[in-house]
């Protein structure tokens, strides 16, 4: 009850830009803090079991989050999520290349100080 | 080109004029512009070979042998190509793609048309493994990337080595097959600073900043603009980048002037990371790049200082696309709107499945996308339009697309018909139906050996 009330909840996309790129079957998707003060946040929530399970209904086989602290970044690779990547995907985005905006939607949880200052 | 100094006014500028073959045509105009102010060395870049662009290059080259290169070569070349050569900006571009001696005929035409003299155009070859390679190593090959249909194609990424090697000769004009992407920006800064084979650090600055410039505009707030989150200023008029590149391996980067766009940390980190696996180890023919350290710092309005950036021994081996006659693609379309309009879809994409069972086609791969539920996140299966509420769904106006994979073209011509059947014999009002049928690559990749390979450059007569 105390958490709810300190904080709430908003989308990664709120705290964070992305981009995808595609080598074969797997995507890398990169996130990126606006304010290098939330990074420390973005570590602690954007994981790779909630990427994992964000990303479930397209069964990745292996997901790896890559930590890039002086660039107020991370960079996800996530296996065999492009149903045979771009030459062979029925998907009309066969390159994923619109994953970045799915993992943007992310929910974080944030406090309510932080949103003030 | 001339040999090294520290000096600023010699630091080395290189613009990217396109970042794919689709990329606009008239982009590397205010790109010569800004290198044509710089009083020092400089260098133009073309990227505009994807993966699956040389197999189709590979196979207009089986129908034309003088054909085979990137079909808007002329396009992309002439709006500046006398700033060039006046201006001593040697142009480097991948647009050889299976025919680099093709593309280079094509460009003395391109001169002699624009009153130009008779240009230095030197070609890089050695990429292409089905001349290159014995049949035993072929076939090595294959095992490993387990690929069983017919080869289209099989290319090896090559180094800036002999880009370098060509633009110290004179060349005015470096037309490549495949090379690494970032090479052809490395390859006139090895060229212009002779740095050692062996500098890892100043051979991975390099790579990452042909690696910034590769995508063109994408650097410069395309591929970027997200309305009030991401503001870019007159994105319409989107600048193309310049890289400028110090003897120490410190770089800049910016962007044509006078162009809209912005280059800021954002947009930088973005395609510092794009396409980027282990950031630690970014394999590339010359040098494997580490940017775990690299550090990104605004200095001005549109120039981001990139600093920090390691190298380590290059691989023993080198990365190749092996491309392949894939499946036909059948693709069909049909909308419906109003009440209940994801029921009716769904109950189409359910009758076109049992068509297609009936037909004996019941093991061909099947998709469906319900477009304005879901046209990309969904997968395979339909679990993620399943989770969207399909068929319950509120959306008033969808459009159900069927894609299917058969390996014949009759097949996947019978499953556009199916769709195209809808009209009559579907659910109530369905409308504007449309299908295509196209015939795919296929593609793997596989590690080559470097000692199997002997690129080489020659001016191409």
């Amino acid at each position: 009850m105390k958490d709810a009330m300190n904080s709430r909840t908003v989308l990664l996309h709120r705290l964070a830009h992305a981009r995808t790129g595609d080598k074969g079957n797997r995507a890398s998707i990169s996130v990126i803090a606006y304010d290098p003060a939330d990074w420390p946040l973005l570590v602690e929530q954007v994981t790779e079991a909630r990427v994992a399970g964000l990303f479930a209904s397209r069964a990745p086989t292996r997901v790896r989050r890559y930590l890039l602290p002086r660039l107020a970044a991370m960079n996800f690779v996530l296996d065999d999520v492009l149903d045979g990547g771009v030459n062979d995907s029925l998907n009309l985005d066969t390159h994923g290349k619109t994953l970045s905006s799915l993992l943007l939607t992310l929910p974080i949880s944030i406090d309510n100080k932080e949103e003030t200052s | 080109m001339h040999s090294s100094s520290t000096s600023a006014a010699s630091s080395l500028h290189i613009g990217a004029g396109a970042g794919f073959s689709g990329d606009r045509w008239d982009a590397a105009v205010p790109v010569v512009r800004t290198l044509l102010a710089h009083d020092g060395p400089r260098a133009l870049i073309f990227e505009t070979l994807a993966e699956r662009t040389l197999a189709l290059a590979q196979l207009q080259r089986r129908q034309n042998p003088d054909s085979g290169w990137e079909p808007s070569l002329e396009h992309f070349v002439a709006p500046v190509l006398a700033d060039c050569v006046h201006g001593a900006i040697p142009i480097i571009g991948n647009f050889g793609a299976a025919n680099p001696r093709g593309a280079a005929r094509q460009l003395q035409r391109l001169a002699a048309s624009l009153g130009l003299p008779a240009l230095r155009v030197a070609i890089v070859n050695g990429d292409d493994l089905l001349t290159a390679l014995t049949p035993d190593q072929m076939r090595a090959l294959l095992d490993q990337s387990s690929i069983e249909r017919p080869l289209v194609s099989a290319n090896a990424y090559l180094g800036a080595r002999e880009i370098a090697a060509a633009l110290r000769a004179g060349a005015q004009v470096v037309v490549t097959g495949r090379v690494a992407d970032p090479a052809l920006a490395l390859g006139p800064m090895l060229a212009h600073f002779g740095w050692p084979e062996d500098d890892w650090d100043r051979l991975a600055a390099g790579t990452m900043a042909g690696h910034i410039l590769e995508c063109g505009g994408q650097v410069c707030g395309g591929y970027f603009a997200d309305p009030g989150f991401k503001d870019v200023p007159d994105l319409a008029g989107l600048g193309f980048p310049i890289i400028e590149m110090h003897e120490d391996g410190r770089f800049v980067v910016t962007k044509a002037a006078n162009t809209g766009g912005c280059v800021d940390r954002r947009t930088v980190v973005e395609q510092l990371l794009y396409e980027i696996h282990d950031p630690g180890a970014y394999l590339t023919p010359d040098v494997v790049a580490d940017i775990t350290e690299a550090e990104v710092r605004e200095v001005g309005i549109d120039r981001v200082e990139i600093t920090g950036v390691r190298g380590h021994p290059r691989p023993a081996t080198l990365k190749a696309t092996l491309c392949h006659e894939g499946p036909w693609l059948a693709e069909g379309e049909i909308s419906y709107a109003g009440p209940n309009a994801a029921a009716r879809a769904a109950l189409a994409a359910d009758v076109v499945r049992k068509r297609l069972h009936a037909l004996g086609l019941g093991g061909l791969r099947v998709r469906a996308d319900f477009i304005g539920v879901a046209s990309v996140f969904g997968d395979d299966e339909g679990r993620w339009t399943a989770a969207a509420g399909v068929p319950a769904s509120p959306v008033e106006d969808l459009r159900l697309r069927i894609a299917a994979a058969a390996a014949t073209r009759q097949d996947a011509e019978r499953v556009a018909r199916e769709v195209l059947a809808l009209y009559t014999c579907g659910p109530a009002g369905g409308g504007g139906v449309r299908t295509t049928v196209t015939p795919r690559l296929g593609s793997g990749s596989c590690l080559v050996p470097r000692e199997w390979l002997a690129p080489t450059w020659e001016f191409a007569a």
